[in-house]
């Protein structure tokens, strides 16, 4: 209650406090009260009543409180009494207190506002009480200055009350706090034998939630940041449903108030939507037809042209005529984005690795207007017919559908020969928890190492597929449904080493930015073109997309620099006739050979520190010995070109 | 997969006469843009696993290196045979018949589930009907709003029609775009 009090009487000066109104019914027997805006004629009386109360109220300042409970009563019925001109008068003399020339405050003021503050607790008044309390005084400059100084220590000792409070109130809050600790192994082995108590779970989580946010403020009493996590993940785990490996991959992602929110966006379908058979129909017309029908929808957003979300629908949406008539597909938001990043063109050929159940098949071939060509390929017979069934009814026509395991699918499209290829690959499923929950508790650490030793053998197939000189494209996209770095950025990075690709921006920059490092991972740094997508951030699955670009047909060689030369210039040696010249040029290469493995094992010498003086002469002289024998070379390959000439003038 | 031979082409495209008539020649050489190359090939039939295809050159070309087992489908499935030897169109030529067809009808938009649940057009839910129907021609049913539902065999000559009773049954049910629903499995 005083905070109330005090709240009010700080926001509304035009509130008149009490002490103003206590003073003034006690005048009646002494002089009429006015209501004009006179200072002068006004304040005297005042002056007057106020000594009268003083003097009445210093003994009972002992008892505050009753002091104040009575004064409160009395001010109640004052306030009831009073004039709204009369308290308007009042707090026009609050704002003249300070311009105040003609009238100055005494010392009695003092007296009288100290006794207004024990009266009522922890209010703040500032000038009303000092109008009420002035006082003849003999000269103005004096009187100014008390006044100022009043003003000046009221002013302190408000601030000094209000910081008690606020203390008070931070006491509590960390009393609140301090009662909050975790909980003891009697009381978890005590909450293991009965069903878990879903309250008491629930508000633990938020306390060790609000916890980690601000450790050093909020820190229960004894306990490490370690064990509140553990605590956390114990606590979701049994209120959500997660098992223990999955929890802990998320509660490592994501900051503790933004675990919450995804957690909390996994509870939740994501919306319905819809996206239109341009070859068949447009987005307006399709939205024209369904409303006749009774559905209730809205386009997308921004960034699609062809998606509509359902919020409610009188019929069946996935049994509409116009569904069977092929107008349009049901397709979640998220799985427009990897059609969208890879943007194929007309009279492209493109594979869709894992095409099953089709509905991106169809956006792509929708994109390319029925020309050019798509392989779908889908791996498990039961899902071809889904594939089949779509292609027909959205009046698909250039697509061959095939039933390939995706590794195998280079060997039979031939490699080099495609100019773009989708890779929306098998994965753990763990962003679309909100389809199907038992992803919460199935997944394991080696399920998904599993799944991302597939992903990365998929994906090399699907890079080799590509041909790095179309003329129109060389793209792959991969795309995955899951949030686990393992099967996203991993795979990515896994890419970029083995092949000759390089990431390029997807075109979908509303998305968040991939990790290029996470935990003990440390990734290329070009992996932030990629994107992930989060329920809790886009409304849509969680999703992660990144598309490489195919830069030559070659496969990038890991191994020395040393070799690669070695085998190029071998093969220019294979084609000389000249013997001397290779026979030269092989022992050469079995020297640097042997003396490139010294050379590395001198490297290895030279980190652990070992033989520096003697390492560094040695390395300085194989080095001049490789300089030799590369002038050598260049001299051999020189003779050769020149006999090569002489030759073919002598063909001539 | 492999052409059609005599006997096969022949069936195949007597039914389709059935349905579009003197328009089959549209569809036998109908320009596609498909495949990659952007000189316009032209289409024709595939058997595959009992079923016949309608292709253009460019996609049979390229999937001459899918191996029988694996192939699944090419371009537009129109129909299948049957054990028997029989050939009969499935619900997914529709799109081909629709754009070629001789004969329609089109039906109020009250009696259109009832066909999409595989039932006959009866006169009742007759909107509109093109003239010159012989009974044991093929009709392809519409909606009133121009969506292609299904296709059938005329029961009854125009004329007829307008005599029937509303219970009379106009068209008998062949396929309809539910079945994509319905009988998924035997597509």
């Amino acid at each position: 209650m005083p905070a109330l009090t005090r709240n009010k009487k700080k926001g509304a000066k035009s509130q008149t406090p009490p002490t103003k109104q206590v003073t003034k019914p006690k005048t009646p027997p002494s002089k009429p009260q006015t209501t004009t805006l006179k200072k002068g004629a006004k304040k005297p009386p005042l002056k007057k009543q106020k000594k009268e109360v003083v003097v009445e109220e210093e003994p009972l300042e002992d008892d505050d409180e009753v002091v104040s409970d009575a004064s409160i009563d009395a001010e109640s019925e004052e306030l009831d009494e009073s004039d709204d001109g009369g308290s308007n008068g009042l707090f026009s003399d609050d704002e003249d207190e300070n311009d105040d020339d003609d009238e100055t405050l005494g010392d009695d003021f003092l007296e009288g506002s100290g006794d207004e503050e024990e009266e009522e607790e922890e209010e703040e008044e500032e000038g009303p009480s000092d109008v009420g309390s002035d006082s003849d005084s003999d000269s103005d400059d004096d009187d100014l200055v008390k006044q100022s100084e009043a003003i000046d220590r009221r002013l302190a000792k408000q601030k000094a009350d209000a910081e008690a409070e606020q203390q008070e109130l931070n006491k509590q809050d960390d009393s609140e706090h301090d009662a909050f600790r975790l909980p003891t192994e009697e009381e978890l082995e005590e909450e293991a034998r009965g069903p878990p108590d879903l309250p008491l779970l629930k508000t633990r989580i938020e306390d060790l939630v609000r916890a980690l946010k601000n450790f050093k403020a909020f820190r229960p009493a004894g306990a490490t940041r370690k064990e509140c996590v553990e605590q956390l993940k114990a606590d979701l785990g049994s209120y959500y449903g997660y098992n223990s490996f999955l929890i802990g991959t998320l509660v490592e992602m994501f900051p503790p108030g933004e675990l919450m929110e995804l957690i909390e966006a996994f509870e939740k379908q994501r919306p319905t939507s819809i996206r239109t058979n341009t070859l068949k129909t447009r987005r307006r017309d399709l939205a024209d037809v369904l409303l006749n029908r009774g559905v209730n929808l809205d386009p997308l957003s921004k960034w699609s042209k062809v998606g509509l979300v359902i919020y409610d629908s009188q019929v069946p949406i996935g049994a509409t005529p116009e569904y069977l008539a092929g107008y349009y597909m049901l397709q979640g938001a998220s799985s427009f984005l990897p059609v969208m990043a890879l943007a194929p063109r007309e009279n492209e050929r493109i594979v869709d690795v894992a095409a099953a159940p089709g509905g991106k098949t169809t956006y792509i071939a929708a994109l390319m207007k029925n020309t050019g060509l798509i392989y779908a390929n889908e791996m498990k017979v039961p899902r071809l017919k889904s594939l089949t069934a779509n292609l027909h009814r959205m009046g698909v026509t250039n697509t061959i559908v095939c039933n390939y395991d995706g590794r195998e699918l280079p060997k039979v499209l031939g490699q080099n020969t495609v100019d773009r290829v989708l890779l929306d690959a098998p994965c753990s499923g763990t962003g679309v928890i909100s389809k199907d929950e038992s992803v919460k508790i199935s997944k394991t650490a080696d399920e998904i190492k599993k799944f991302a030793h597939l992903q990365k053998q998929l994906i090399l197939a699907a890079i080799d597929m590509v041909d790095a000189n179309s003329k129109t494209g060389g793209y792959i996209v991969y795309s995955t449904c899951s949030l686990m770095v393992a099967e996203n950025e991993a795979v990515i990075d896994y890419a970029l080493k083995k092949r000759d690709v390089k990431l390029v921006t997807c075109g979908l920059d509303f998305g968040r930015k991939g990790f290029t490092r996470f935990r003990e991972h440390r990734f290329q740094p070009s992996l932030d073109k990629t994107r992930r997508f989060y329920p809790h951030v886009h409304n849509m699955d969680g999703f992660f997309v990144a598309k490489l670009k195919k830069m030559s047909n070659m496969s990038k060689s890991s191994e020395d620099d040393d070799e690669a030369v070695e085998t190029v210039e071998q093969d220019e040696v294979s084609d000389d006739d000249d013997d001397e010249a290779e026979a030269i040029e092989k022992k050469r290469n079995k020297e640097r050979r042997t003396k490139s493995k010294e050379d590395k094992r001198i490297k290895k010498d030279k980190k652990s520190k070992s033989e520096n003086g003697n390492v560094e002469p040695k390395a300085r002289k194989q080095k001049k010995k490789r300089s030799e024998w590369k002038n050598e070379i260049a001299q051999a390959r020189e003779e050769k070109r020149i006999a090569m000439r002489e030759k073919a003038k002598e063909n001539k | 997969m492999r052409p059609l031979d005599e006997t096969e082409t022949t069936v195949v495209f007597e039914k389709l006469f059935k349905f579009v008539g003197n328009n089959l020649k549209k569809i036998v050489e109908n320009p596609s843009d498909e495949g990659p190359e952007s000189t316009p090939g032209s289409y024709c039939f595939r058997l595959q696993k009992n079923r016949v295809y309608y292709v253009s050159d460019a996609l049979v070309k390229r999937a001459t290196n899918i191996s029988r087992k694996n192939l699944v489908s090419l371009g537009t499935c129109i129909g299948k045979y049957t054990h028997a030897g029989s050939f009969h169109l499935t619900i997914m030529s529709l799109n081909i018949l629709a754009a070629n067809a001789k004969h329609k009808v089109w039906l109020k938009p009250t009696s259109e589930m009832s066909f999409l649940y595989g039932n006959h057009v009866l006169k009742g839910g007759l909107g509109r009907i093109t003239d010159s129907i012989v009974p044991g021609d093929g009709v392809v049913v519409f909606s009133m709003s121009d969506v292609p539902l299904g296709f059938g065999i005329a029961a009854k000559s125009t004329q007829d029609c307008r005599k029937l009773d509303p219970n009379g049954i106009v068209v008998l049910h062949q396929a309809d775009i539910g079945e994509y629903l319905r009988d998924e499995d035997e597509l």
